[in-house]
């Protein structure tokens, strides 16, 4: 059966190269992504080497004609988000414009109440430091950013959510907006458009599960962060019982830059439906991790060599990456030859782009204790709401630490697997699947190397059964519960 | 009936059948609980001298100690109970370093700070200045957060003064136990871990005398715990003293900030390395012409 369908897609690769051969059109060139220039760069002082204060950064562009921007009105700024292609930076990759224009639903001048935009500076996810460089480089940026985004969206106040540990970047954004106050570009009339808008800052106190949006609202209003059910969508009932939009420091960061530089400047980069630019940060072992800003759909190969001088020991050296932050499988090293950093093509290839944080890990690495590392972080970091995952990360988090060892019966890949499976999908929030999906890549790609661990701990320890429990250790004088594994042979089929 | 003093305020009782080798208790003396830390070199050599057949009755008995106490105990690579700062006990009980006894009010200058604080919400929602004002707090209470920070934040914000403590537990950065003088916090997460941060915190610790992750030195200057990451993976690895992020380290880099620590100056935050922020540290490969200035490269009506 296998053999007659490969050799049936043989015959008809040749067919559609002979059709190929006689055709007289040329194929279309292959656009290659990448290379973006400094002067297409949005976050020109990503690297704080210039003034991050309001001085250096009006002569950088930022404020500069924002009252045109304002007086341009919400549908005029939504609609170039719209056309732009921007999709949410924080990593879900929702389409911006789509999303701010839930705030202005008809006739939403008759809700009284006040509307506000909150900013998510709670950059937690393990592998990402992009929006650091934001908040303390250009912080007037995303300030300018809260005004058009807020304007947009007819907010009458925008929350900036920073993490508490960010204690010099808060700085630099207060100092941002104290400046722009002072200079009449915040509050009652700013930047002289009769629109009146306030920023704040709020700083957390470490969790990151405040970076879900429902649980960072939770935590502005002064509770423990743990998220809401949807619905109500933050649209409807959000901050304060008041129509709210969350969105990432980048995302919101961008939007003056694309409003005065056209939405088809921006929606020039990057493949169709994964428009811009993004900034990109890659940690691990490269042999100069960085963080830049660089075209949509780069391919991650070119990524790496080009911005932070290649893998530690060549390409060949590779294992695996982790294309976008903790949250995403891993890729091994033959889809890192051929994945575009974007949403579209590592989705295909059973990942994500998550936040762009780019994880590399060479052969030194120990995969299972990497990923087992990541098992603890979920378990540290799961509030607790939902049993699932708070029972559920324990759990992985008992059994991936017996696997770095190789301390279980082989058939515990698949009971892994499985409670990965009922823990997906079944939580309000996306932590649950952030802690899942991390396993699941490991034994869908490194699975050998597992069960390699676990024969060889066999071999020096005997018999392992179901829970990491020795069956020389185990007192048979004892009424032992009949499930335990420890006598079951090595490669015993599952039963059905 | 043997009894041994572990540490300071834990009593372990020891109850053994010789013939049996099967019954152990461990049990505590509740009142004057001063450490949430117990090593167990002793409760080692326990371990080893117990036959395997009792062995998981010992091990309940670990585990009943644990749940009294709170407590971590270190045995043949096993460690039973919990390892991290943050997942202490939810208790709190009183001690007289740490009771609602104990007088705390903001100084002037953090009341004022408080006002403003609290003027960034709307007047009915007060209660949402309850993480800045506790983080307030705990600085103004060399950086821990007592129970009397609590109740007076809560008396500030008028709300119940369970909604405080629910806060104060659920939140990392709030220390409920006292600190060092230099708080040291070195983030092993994967992208760090990948970049040597195992090294990193096995040199500060051992550089700082042997403590264990979650203690204080005897000199009170210093309490070293590992955190979750801290958002500095490209200047991996990394620590953080107070409020200031310490990157690119080495082992030595690592001696060298505490040494300047300890004899109480502050080295310069930032990459010990050469670099300055998160460029690439053999030379840029962005950014390397001069910014664009205003209304360069817009639109024809934003120019």
């Amino acid at each position: 059966m296998l053999a007659s369908s490969s050799s049936s897609r043989v015959s008809a690769l040749r067919y559609t190269s002979r059709l190929r051969g006689l055709a007289t059109i040329a194929e279309a060139p292959v656009r290659r992504y990448g290379g973006l220039k400094d002067q297409d760069r949005i976050f020109t002082n990503a690297y704080c080497r210039h003034d991050h204060g309001i001085k250096g950064a009006k002569s950088r562009g930022d404020w500069h004609r924002t009252k045109d921007i304002l007086l341009k009105g919400d549908s005029w700024i939504i609609q170039t988000i719209k056309d732009s292609g921007l999709r949410g930076r924080g990593g879900a990759g929702f389409p911006s414009g789509l999303k701010w224009s839930f705030m202005n639903k008809p006739n939403w001048q008759a809700d009284k109440r006040p509307r506000y935009l909150v900013v998510n500076a709670d950059e937690g996810e393990p592998g990402t430091c992009k929006d650091r460089e934001i908040l303390r480089g250009d912080p007037h940026k995303l300030v300018e950013g809260c005004l058009v985004a807020g304007r947009g969206m007819n907010a009458s106040a925008a929350y900036i959510y920073i993490r508490g540990e960010f204690v010099q970047e808060a700085a630099h954004l207060n100092q941002a907006i104290a400046e722009a106050y002072k200079d009449g570009l915040l509050g009652p009339n700013a930047c002289g458009s009769g629109y009146s808008f306030d920023v704040y800052v709020h700083r957390g106190a470490g969790a990151y599960i405040c970076g879900e949006e429902t649980a960072l609202i939770e935590s502005i209003e002064g509770k423990q962060g743990k998220p809401r059910l949807k619905p109500p969508f933050p649209a409807d009932v959000g901050l304060f019982g008041c129509p709210t939009t969350v969105a990432n420091v980048e995302t919101v960061a961008v939007a003056p830059t694309i409003c005065r530089r056209g939405a088809s400047w921006f929606a020039g980069f990057g493949r169709e439906r994964n428009q811009g630019t993004k900034l990109f940060c890659i940690s691990g072992h490269v042999n100069n991790p960085c963080v830049v800003e660089e075209e949509m759909s780069i391919p991650l190969r070119e990524l790496i060599e080009k911005h932070c001088g290649g893998i530690r020991g060549g390409w060949d050296n590779l294992l695996g990456i982790i294309p976008g932050g903790c949250s995403v499988p891993v890729l091994p090293i033959q889809k890192c030859n051929e994945v575009l950093m974007d949403y579209d093509s590592l989705k295909d290839a059973q990942s994500g782009l998550g936040t762009g944080a780019v994880i590399v890990m060479d052969k030194s690495t120990d995969i299972v204790a990497a990923i087992a590392r990541f098992s603890s972080f979920y378990k540290h970091e799961s509030c607790g709401q939902c049993t699932p995952c708070r029972e559920g990360t324990t759990w992985m988090m008992n059994m991936m630490n017996r696997m770095v060892e190789g301390r279980g019966h082989k058939r515990e890949i698949d009971m892994l697997l499985e409670l990965t499976k009922q823990v997906e999908g079944r939580t309000i929030c996306a932590l649950g699947d952030a802690a899942a999906w991390p396993i699941q890549g490991l034994m869908r790609h490194f699975r050998p190397q597992v069960e390699a661990r676990i024969d060889a701990f066999r071999t020096q320890h005997g018999s392992v059964g179901f829970g990491g429990h020795l069956a020389s250790e185990v007192d048979d004088t004892l009424a032992l519960p009949d499930n335990l594994g420890v006598r079951l042979p090595v490669d015993a089929p599952a039963i059905v | 009936m043997t009894s041994k003093s572990v540490q300071n305020g834990f009593h372990i009782f020891q109850f053994v059948n010789a013939e049996s080798l099967q019954s152990y208790r461990l049990q505590a003396d509740h009142n004057d609980i001063e450490t949430t830390c117990l090593h167990g070199s002793w409760l080692s050599d326990v371990w080893k001298n117990t036959a395997t057949t009792a062995r998981s009755t010992l091990s309940s008995a670990f585990n009943y100690a644990i749940q009294a106490l709170g407590c971590t105990i270190h045995c043949e690579g096993l460690i039973y109970g919990s390892p991290s700062r943050s997942l202490m006990t939810l208790q709190h009980r009183d001690t007289p370093y740490n009771n609602p006894q104990i007088e705390f009010k903001f100084n002037p200058e953090n009341l004022t700070r408080a006002k403003e604080i609290i003027s960034h919400y709307p007047t009915q929602y007060k209660k949402a200045a309850v993480i800045p004002l506790l983080d307030l707090g705990q600085r103004q209470n060399k950086g821990w957060t007592s129970i009397s920070v609590m109740n007076y934040v809560a008396e500030l914000l008028e709300m119940p003064p369970m909604r405080v403590y629910e806060v104060a537990t659920f939140y990392t950065m709030f220390n409920r136990e006292p600190i060092g003088t230099n708080f040291v916090q070195v983030c092993t997460t994967t992208p760090c871990m990948l970049r040597g941060s195992t090294d990193i915190l096995n040199t500060t610790l051992s550089h700082l005398g042997g403590i264990k992750p979650g203690e204080t030195t005897k000199d009170g200057k210093f309490t070293v715990i590992e955190v979750e990451c801290q958002g500095a993976c490209s200047n991996a690895p990394m620590l953080v003293v107070n409020d200031d992020f310490y990157e690119d380290l080495t082992p030595e880099s690592t001696k060298k900030i505490l040494d300047a620590f300890s004899r109480g100056e502050k080295p310069k935050p930032g990459p010990q390395s050469s670099r300055q922020t998160s460029e690439n540290s053999a030379g840029l490969t962005a950014l390397t012409s001069k910014p664009y200035g205003p209304g360069e490269h817009c639109s024809p009506e934003f120019q």
